[in-house]
């Protein structure tokens, strides 16, 4: 029936948060996001877990990938993570975190409820397919 | 997740920012059941001020909708933005950056930024926008602020939607001519020169004010567009773009102008969707006729020409719609 044609779209927000002021990362992958017919909502730089969230939940992505390269992602991510549970939003995010993390911090990230930790030389297709196969089903 | 439509707009109506977040995006994805969805929010809604702000890539609209937004909070006002930017003609995708120049959104519950993409419409809205505003005006926003892409020369669309567009114009964007052939100067209820701390931005003010004052004179109450010099970096002359936008839409209500430009804007919107309506009905047809790659071959083959095909599709439909009269 041609009544209900939908338009789905994989909406993604790539975030910045904390200290670190590198950006050329995230502007690549959003782009390559983009390419793949994605939605990117990029945050800017600076931003502080609480924004990200704020952000996360208004514009309703089905992805959020924070990007960390400062080292303060044992910090950062557990408020990202808390805030999106105070939003009730934390189990249909898809929550990525790219950026230099270590073996055993990936897995504690991982254990607090991160999907994937992608470090660096991860091929952007193998992340863009990710995304593809791991988008929360709304 | 998934809320049925009524709990979905109680909760929007409360104030639950997820559940305006979702109607949205449900609204935009088309989802199953959004028209119903948009029809209870259509009953909810109680007209918030609509004000659309267009203007050239670069001439600061996401800065100046910042600023504009902090100073409805300090006056206790409820924002809504929806920040459109282009959707890649190639992949569908996009990059929507104008979050990163909002700062006061921030923090407080009372200002909420939508970012959205144009999904391939021309004209600088999404087709979405005017449905997503009515779900920000259920919500409870007292005003809700449109940003266009921002192509700077055919973006009408915004005057169907908003009660007051603003167009910004930078300095050295141009000698007059460029300006009377941009197409733009038509939409403009108010003129902002924006970074008016710019060179060049004294000219471009007696451009503008020359060419308002060409403008035919009327006996009826008219509105004269004003020229507004801001620097919204640095919040200069927000507050007397604020007053501004509030006296055009005292003019709207005075002369009853904006009762005659919100049915206008149903009117295009009924329109819109019957146009849609009957264009899906019409693709299922084509696919009963073989689908278009078959009739494109047949008219190359010359076994029959593009009107034919045409005919041959509509004619049913057209007999049904005479004998029923």
């Amino acid at each position: 029936m041609s009544a209900d044609r939908q338009q789905r779209t994989i909406r993604c927000m790539v975030a910045k948060v904390g200290l670190d002021g590198h950006d050329r990362g995230a502007h690549v992958i959003a782009r390559a996001f983009r390419d793949a017919g994605f939605e990117v909502v990029y945050s800017g730089l600076h931003r502080a877990p609480e924004e990200v969230v704020q952000a996360a939940v208004q514009e309703d992505v089905d992805v959020l990938g924070v990007s960390i390269l400062s080292g303060a992602h044992n910090t950062l991510i557990p408020k990202i993570i808390e805030g999106l549970r105070e939003y009730d939003a934390f189990d249909d995010t898809l929550l990525l975190v790219g950026g230099v993390i270590p073996e055993e911090d990936a897995e504690h990230l991982k254990e607090l409820g991160v999907a994937e930790v992608f470090g660096p030389g991860t091929s952007i297709q193998k992340t863009i397919e990710f995304i593809e196969e791991h988008a929360p089903d709304r | 997740m998934t809320l049925d439509t009524k709990t979905l707009v109680d909760e929007l109506r409360d104030g639950n920012p997820r559940a305006l977040a979702r109607a949205i995006t449900r609204i935009e994805n088309r989802s199953k059941g959004y028209r119903e969805l948009v029809g209870e929010l259509h009953r909810h809604s109680t007209g918030a001020d609509i004000i659309g702000v267009t203007g050239s890539p670069g001439s600061g609209k996401s800065t100046l909708v910042d600023k504009l937004a902090a100073a409805y909070r300090e006056r206790d006002e409820r924002v809504g933005i929806i920040a459109v930017d282009p959707s890649s003609p190639y992949s569908g995708g996009a990059v929507l950056g104008d979050r990163i120049r909002m700062g006061s959104a921030i923090g407080d519950d009372g200002i909420f930024v939508r970012s959205m993409s144009s999904r391939g419409s021309l004209g600088g809205l999404s087709g979405a926008t005017a449905d997503a505003v009515k779900a920000f005006d259920a919500a409870g926003m007292d005003r809700v602020i449109i940003e266009t892409v921002g192509a700077g020369q055919n973006e009408v669309d915004i005057v169907k939607t908003a009660d007051t567009v603003l167009v910004l114009v930078p300095p050295q964007s141009g000698d007059t001519i460029q300006m009377l052939k941009a197409g733009i100067l038509e939409i403009a209820d108010v003129f902002v020169v924006n970074k008016a701390d710019l060179e060049g931005a004294n000219r471009i003010v007696e451009e503008l004010l020359e060419m308002i004052q060409l403008a035919p004179e009327s006996e009826e109450e008219t509105w004269r567009q004003p020229v507004i010099e801001t620097v919204a970096t640095s919040g200069t002359g927000v507050d007397t773009l604020c007053e501004t936008v509030d006296e055009h839409l005292g003019f709207l209500d005075r002369t009853g102008l904006r009762e005659v430009h919100a049915r206008r804007r149903y009117e295009e919107e009924i329109r819109t969707l019957l146009r849609d309506e009957v264009g899906y009905l019409i693709e299922d047809e084509i696919e009963a006729h073989g689908g278009i790659t078959e009739l494109g071959e047949a008219v190359r083959n010359r076994e029959t020409d593009p009107y034919a095909v045409v005919e041959e599709i509509v004619n049913p439909l057209r007999a049904y719609l005479s004998e029923r009269s």
